[in-house]
């Protein structure tokens, strides 16, 4: 089985004096969700239209199921399904025409019951002849799920697929997600910038920022790494930092207000890092390993 | 794929309620003309016979008939026409761009070059619809509501007179003519459609450049008669007028079957596919390359 689903390598593109993406590499392993996370305007969804061919890219390589995309577009794009930001679909149709429409642009003769089998897993059987114009959000984005997916594709590509949605709606669409990946067999890329969402749901992750990776690697890797972001609650910030200085097992000392450090060093040193600081005579009020992903981003994004 | 591309496409324009407008408002152009010159028509002809009634009478009961009407409209309509083809035409790309779909439809394994002459054949078959409308509405209704008989055209201060054994093929190559020149303006619609990303621009301008370049045939100066009405479209559009100029003999007798100038229908036709291939090429070079950002 093919382990690496995409491979992207070195890709740039330019708007004007925007750079959007800039030299980014990372690659998705297959049966995934990979999360693609960054905040607005971070080249999430630059990238993502470049992997569907929608932006020709200034510099850099995509491979898609082993394959070059430039050379195998059509091949490449009928094993994908995406659902690119709000899933707009022609609103004076009814669901049921809007998902013929895209199965067969995804090169698929649908039966009836094909399709109707696709709107009941998404929960819009009941309502397939109504027009999508009276649709709330939640169900149009199950409706572009549907037909994103309604040709079985190994790869879904989902940017941004909680957008606008009601907390049930967000749980929902994560569940999904979750169900297709772990039953499903599919590989997932899918955009973000909601942190807690992608907590939830991705088993690998990429941070961007300006267009630029910022971290790549599995979640629990990323949230417990060895080197551990540490963040201490002390009476006298300036001592501690004094004294901290003078190690060479912690590193990259941060002073965040004149009661609170920020520092790097091996998690498994914390118990020495207390009687350190304790021996010294410094009042510890905590000890806390920054470990949401949430404190990671914005340490690793500086923001 | 482009068989389907192309059924994608017209299941989607005959899907949209505005679709229709154009053929509502056809049936009721022809059918207001029909009516103003079933009560009006002797009022009508004799604005273009007056310098020849004191000749020689006019037989207006006669001349008003359903052929004589088919040609008033269509020279009421065609001229509007385009109007309606840029509503259809102008939101193609546009149109799914300001919705959103145009970057789901583009993402799928289909070709971008495909996808916009199946776009274009889609408006071609629709402006050939609406000219099959116009027919059964304009020739058929005129006939049935006015009955047939020998035609009568006028041309500034001639008239061409036509057996009416040699009318319907004018009236099917005019209608073939008038689709030729419909579909260029869909081609230019289309054209303006893949530059923009919403529907009322492509519109706009589509109406605009038509506009335009009337005025500026209409003026009839030498400045643009010699070097612009001889290329522009507009000019080449009314083309289908010169199915209903009939050559004489040297008695002035009507030669059946005949055009005055086939030449310059030929030209004529000529132009306007120059102009649609044109059209055509800057749309399918410039949406093959285009990011698609909506």
């Amino acid at each position: 089985m093919m382990n690496t689903i995409i491979r992207v390598k070195n890709l740039s593109k330019r708007f004007g004096d925007l750079q959007a993406v800039d030299q980014l590499s990372f690659s998705v392993s297959a049966g995934e969700v990979y999360g693609f996370l960054g905040q607005n305007g971070a080249g999430k969804s630059t990238t993502i239209r470049m992997l569907l061919t929608l932006i020709e890219p200034d510099e850099g390589e995509i491979e898609i199921f082993g394959l070059n995309l430039r050379q195998h577009r059509k091949e490449i794009l009928k094993r994908t399904g995406a659902v690119i930001e709000r899933p707009d679909l022609y609103k004076y149709l009814s669901a049921f025409d809007n998902l013929r429409i895209f199965a067969r642009l995804s090169g698929m003769k649908a039966s009836r019951k094909q399709l109707m089998d696709q709107l009941e897993m998404v929960g819009l059987a009941e309502r397939a002849n109504s027009r999508v114009k009276t649709y709330s959000q939640g169900m149009k984005q199950r409706l572009g799920l549907a037909c994103a997916l309604v040709h079985d594709p190994g790869l879904i590509i989902l940017d941004e697929p909680t957008n606008g949605l009601d907390p049930q709606g967000i749980a929902e669409m994560r569940e999904m997600i979750i169900r297709l990946s772990r039953d499903g067999g599919k590989t997932l890329l899918v955009s973000s910038h909601l942190l807690s969402e992608m907590e939830m749901m991705a088993s690998s992750l990429l941070i961007i920022d300006n267009g630029r990776k910022v971290a790549e690697g599995k979640l629990d890797e990323l949230l417990n790494p060895k080197t551990a972001l540490v963040e201490l609650a002390v009476t006298d910030a300036r001592a501690a930092r004094q004294l901290l200085g003078q190690t060479d097992w912690i590193h990259n000392i941060h002073e965040k207000t004149n009661q609170l450090l920020r520092f790097e060093m091996e998690k498994s040193r914390i118990p020495e890092l207390t009687r350190l600081l304790v021996s010294s005579g410094l009042d510890i009020q905590s000890i806390r390993p920054v470990h949401s992903l949430e404190e990671y981003f914005l340490a690793q994004t500086g923001k | 794929m482009f068989i389907t591309l192309l059924r994608i496409e017209l299941f989607k324009i005959f899907k949209r309620p505005r679709t229709y407008i154009a053929f509502g408002a056809i049936a009721m152009i022809v059918l207001l003309v029909q009516l103003a010159l079933k009560v009006n028509g002797k009022d009508f002809i004799q604005l273009y016979t007056d310098s020849q009634s004191d000749t020689f009478e006019i037989p207006y009961e006669s001349m008003n008939n359903g052929y004589f009407v088919c040609v008033a409209v269509l020279h009421m309509i065609l001229i509007h026409v385009p109007l309606l083809v840029a509503l259809i035409a102008g939101d193609m790309i546009s149109g799914e761009a300001g919705l959103g779909t145009l970057r789901l439809v583009v993402g799928k394994p289909i070709g971008r070059t495909e996808l916009i002459l199946s776009k274009f054949m889609a408006s071609t078959i629709y402006v050939v619809m609406l000219l099959v409308w116009m027919a059964i509405f304009a020739l058929f209704g005129s006939i049935l509501l006015f009955g047939s008989g020998d035609l009568v055209v006028f041309r500034e201060e001639n008239m061409h007179l036509m057996n009416q054994q040699d009318v319907l093929w004018r009236f099917f190559a005019a209608f073939v003519f008038a689709a030729l020149a419909l579909t260029t303006i869909a081609a230019m619609a289309l054209m303006f459609s893949a530059f923009s990303e919403n529907s009322l621009g492509p519109i706009v301008a589509t109406v605009c450049v038509v506009i335009v370049f009337t005025i500026v045939q209409q003026l009839k100066v030498p400045l643009f008669e010699q070097t612009i009405n001889p290329w522009s479209f507009t000019t080449h559009m009314l083309g289908w007028k010169g199915f209903f100029y009939v050559e004489k003999t040297a008695e002035g007798v009507t030669i059946d079957g005949s055009v005055e100038n086939p030449a310059s229908l030929v030209k004529s036709a000529g132009v306007l596919l120059g102009y649609i291939l044109l059209f055509l090429t800057v749309t399918v070079q410039y949406f093959k390359r285009k990011d698609i950002l909506s």
